[in-house]
C-alpha cells in the first residue's frame, strides 16, 4: 500500500481542522475541529510507525497517548466552556470582551454582549480572541 | 491498485467528507454526529493499516466518550438545536484561504516526499499484545506521566465546574481578603452571580 494515500488523508484532515478552528464561533465546534486536527496527526503517527517498522512501536504508542491527551483536552475545554457560559451566557469565542488586553479605560464593555455586535468587532480586532 | 488501497481510499473519502460536513454544517448536533462518522471511518482506516489496538481505542475513546462529552456540552450550554447561522464567525473566507494554503503545502510536500514509499504488507504489527508489551516495556515513564496528567485534568475540571468556590470578579474588586473563609465569600459570590 502506498504511503501517500494515508498521508494525504491526514494532511486534508489537518487542514479541515484548521478551517474549523478559524471559521467557527461556537466553542464546542472549535473543540470538534481541534479533534479533527488531532485525528490527522494520529493517522500520520500510525502510518509512519507501520512504514518504518519501529521496533518499539513508538508511533502507535504515541498515537494512543495523543488519544488520551485529546480526551483530557476535551474534558478541560468543556469545563472552561461551561464556566464561560455560566458567567457570560454565551460560548462564542469572540463574544467575551472583558478578558481582552487592556487598551484604555474607554474599552470597558459588558462581557455579556450579544453575538451580533461582537461579530462586527471580530474582524477589526483579531488579537482580542 | 490493491484491494487494501481501494478500501483505504473509500474510508478516506468518508473521513474527509464527513470532516468537511463537521466544519460546515449549520446545525450543532449534526456536527457532533458527523464527527462520529468521521472518527468511525478513521478507525476503519487504522484497521486497514493493521493498527488494530489504536483502532479500537479510537472507537472507545473518540466515538464513545468524546462525542458524548461534546453532546453534553451542547446540551448544557443551551446551544441552538436547530438551524443557526451564528455558528460561523465573520472571518470565514480568511480561514478558507489559510486552510487551502495549508492543504496545498502539506499535500504537495507529502506527495513529493513519499511517492516511492510503500507500506510493508505484513499483518500483525498492531495487535493488543504487541502494543501492550511495547507500551509497558519501552514507554512506561510516558505512560505514568500521562496518568498523572489525566488525574490533574480530572481535578482541574472538577475545580472549574464547581459553583461554590470563591471567584472574585476583576472589575469590582474591593479590598477584602481573597483567601479568607470560603463559606463567607461563597454566599457573597452566589448573590453576585444571581443577576448575571
Amino acid at each position: 500500500m502506498h504511503v501517500v494515500y494515508p498521508a494525504v488523508v491526514a494532511a486534508l484532515l489537518f487542514s479541515i481542522g484548521i478551517y474549523g478552528v478559524l471559521a467557527r464561533r461556537n466553542a464546542i465546534l472549535v473543540l470538534m475541529s481541534v479533534e479533527l486536527m488531532l485525528g490527522g496527526v494520529n493517522l500520520n503517527l500510525v502510518v509512519f510507525d507501520i512504514w518504518l517498522r519501529d521496533r518499539l512501536h513508538g508511533g502507535q504508542a504515541l498515537a494512543l497517548f495523543t488519544i488520551v491527551i485529546a480526551a483530557a483536552e476535551v474534558g478541560l475545554g468543556l469545563a472552561i466552556a461551561l464556566l464561560v457560559f455560566r458567567t457570560s451566557r454565551t460560548i462564542d469565542v469572540d463574544a467575551p470582551r472583558d478578558r481582552r488586553e487592556d487598551r484604555g479605560p474607554a474599552d470597558d464593555e459588558d462581557g455579556s454582549a450579544a453575538a451580533a455586535p461582537a461579530a462586527a468587532g471580530a474582524e477589526a480586532e483579531p488579537g482580542a480572541q | 491498485m490493491t484491494a487494501q488501497e481501494i478500501v483505504f481510499l473509500l474510508l478516506g473519502v468518508v473521513t474527509v467528507g464527513s470532516a468537511v460536513l463537521v466544519v460546515t454544517t449549520r446545525r450543532l448536533v449534526h456536527a457532533a454526529l458527523w464527527l462520529v462518522v468521521s472518527f468511525g471511518a478513521l478507525a476503519g482506516s487504522y484497521l486497514v493499516l493493521t493498527a488494530e489496538f489504536v483502532a479500537w481505542a479510537q472507537v472507545l475513546i473518540y466515538v464513545g466518550a468524546v462525542v458524548v462529552l461534546l453532546l453534553f456540552g451542547v446540551m448544557l450550554t443551551e446551544a441552538p438545536i436547530g438551524r443557526s447561522d451564528a455558528l460561523d464567525s465573520g472571518n470565514r473566507w480568511a480561514a478558507l484561504a489559510i486552510a487551502t494554503a495549508t492543504a496545498g503545502v502539506l499535500v504537495t510536500v507529502v506527495v513529493r516526499g513519499f511517492k516511492d514509499a510503500y507500506l510493508p504488507p505484513r499483518p500483525g504489527g498492531g495487535t493488543a499484545g504487541v502494543i501492550g508489551s511495547s507500551v509497558f516495556r519501552g514507554w512506561v515513564l510516558p505512560l505514568e506521566v500521562l496518568s498523572l496528567l489525566l488525574l490533574a485534568t480530572l481535578v482541574g475540571a472538577i475545580v472549574l465546574s464547581r459553583t461554590d468556590v470563591v471567584r472574585e470578579p476583576s472589575d469590582d474588586h474591593d479590598d477584602h481578603d481573597d483567601h479568607g473563609d470560603p463559606a463567607d465569600h461563597g454566599d457573597h459570590d452566589g448573590q453576585g452571580r444571581g443577576d448575571a
